[in-house]
């Protein structure tokens, strides 16, 4: 059987477990398993932007070495974050003889990187290399009645070179949840920031940034917002309790990661699911199949 | 006390552009940028005042706080009809002060509670932005 060269990311092992769990167990189903890489290392989440700027490469790289000495050329990842990260030292380097040469003679105690791995997210594999037709077979509880408004956030989409669809009309989660049977909502706000990593020193933008988004997401129907991000995801679902204290009317959106959803039409292990989707809807038996 | 100011070093409007790998004089003030940022509200310049400001070499830009709020959200990029990379100007500026020592962001300032609620791959994030 086919495999992927997976590697999960930090955020995946700690508080986006459920994240973890649900993607390896559709991928078991969709009979294209992941493949955890060894002695994987954190992406450092954030792609340097300075041109002279070698060493915040390295992480990378040595991924892509561990990728290398596991006999593939591809790197598979399912959090949008480090996929940008990955995707953008990728293209920074494969194919730059200087920049390898230089990377390369200063990790001496490494074999040298050939500059020949290709990062992939795991939404792309799906659609490309599964298709949704599979995914609707693979089915066992449709997602009818569901509305569902896919969030891409940034780290999909932009730049244009790194996005793994159109940034300015996204369809692929669409397409995933259309594959579910799910309703997909179209609503202003599917690829606008959340803010991201501004919640360390500037909470209350993202609170507004939550409210924004979230709002958009249910005037248009919304019952459930899917993202691909531990960070989106931390920044949507965290800082509703904000919100509620601002708003007292304010009404929970659950936001749960894509995969999430798949689990739970797919009827495999989803992960912890959020709570307000356990209490409002049961599609099927799936719902609550997960350890939460 | 560790020093505040950022020093004023030769050649800093060059270091930008070379860090950036960007060329400044192609913008030419549509607007596109500012109209498309999510973080305007809270940004002292328009991400297009930002670029215009250093076309100038208009010392001011150097002191805002749009390159602190900027999210790296790359909206900005993909819509500049002439192919600009504001972000990474916006990386380059934060760099000029990160370079020297400068940091704008202390985990010393953070209460152990407010760092326990949140996840690493936003400390890690921010601090890869903010701290040199
Ligand atoms: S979108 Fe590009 S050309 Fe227009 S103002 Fe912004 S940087 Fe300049
Ligand atoms: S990258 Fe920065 S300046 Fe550009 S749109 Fe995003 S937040 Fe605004």
């Amino acid at each position: 059987m086919d495999r992927l060269t997976y590697f999960p990311g930090c955020s995946l092992k700690d508080e986006a477990k459920e994240f973890e769990i649900s993607a390896m167990a559709v991928m078991k189903v969709l009979e294209l398993p992941l493949v955890e890489i060894e002695r994987w290392n954190c992406c450092g989440t954030v792609f340097s932007l300075t041109e002279d700027d070698l060493m915040h490469q390295l992480a990378s790289i040595r991924n892509f070495i561990r990728v290398q000495e596991a006999g593939s050329d591809e790197i598979v990842t399912s959090c949008a974050m480090c996929y940008n990260t990955l995707k953008r030292s990728s293209l920074f380097v494969n194919h730059a003889e200087e920049r390898l040469e230089k990377i390369n003679a200063f990790m001496d105690e490494e074999v040298a990187y050939e500059g020949k791995v290709e990062v992939r997210h795991l939404l792309e594999i799906i659609r490309d290399r599964i298709g949704w037709e599979k995914v609707e077979e693979a089915m066992i509880y449709p997602l009818e009645g569901l509305s569902v408004a896919p969030y891409y956030g940034c780290m999909l989409l932009r730049p244009r070179q790194v996005g793994i669809d159109d940034p300015d009309n996204p369809t692929i989660m669409r397409d995933l949840i259309d594959a579910l049977w799910a309703t997909p909502v179209e609503y202003a706000f599917q690829a606008e920031c959340c803010g991201s990593y501004q919640v360390v020193d500037h909470r209350e933008l993202i609170v507004e940034r939550t409210h924004r988004i979230l709002s958009s997401a249910r005037r248009a129907g919304a019952d459930v917002v899917v993202t691909s991000c531990p960070l989106c995801q931390y920044n949507l679902r965290e800082t509703q309790s904000e919100l509620k204290e601002k708003i007292p009317t304010y009404e929970e959106m659950p936001v749960m990661y894509f995969t999430q959803l798949m689990a739970v039409a797919l009827d495999v292990d989803s992960g912890e699911l959020p709570g307000p989707l356990l209490a409002r809807f049961s599609v099927g038996e799936g719902v609550g199949k997960g350890e939460g | 006390m560790a020093r505040k100011e950022l020093e004023i070093i030769e050649g800093l409007w060059e270091k930008v552009e070379e860090l950036s790998g960007q060329n400044i004089f192609a913008c030419y003030q549509c607007g596109m940028c500012s109209a498309g940022c999510p973080f305007t509200d809270e940004m002292d310049m328009l991400p297009n005042q930002v670029i215009r400001g250093l076309q100038l070499r208009d010392w001011n830009t150097m002191d805002c706080s749009a390159m602190w709020i900027c999210a790296s959200c790359f909206s900005c990029q993909v819509r500049c009809p002439k192919g600009v990379d504001l972000a990474k100007l916006m990386e380059a500026m934060r760099q000029i002060y990160l370079r020297q020592q400068l940091d704008h962001v202390s985990i010393d300032d953070m209460t152990p509670e407010q760092i326990s609620k949140l996840p690493q791959i936003a400390l890690v994030a921010n601090f890869r932005k903010k701290t040199g």
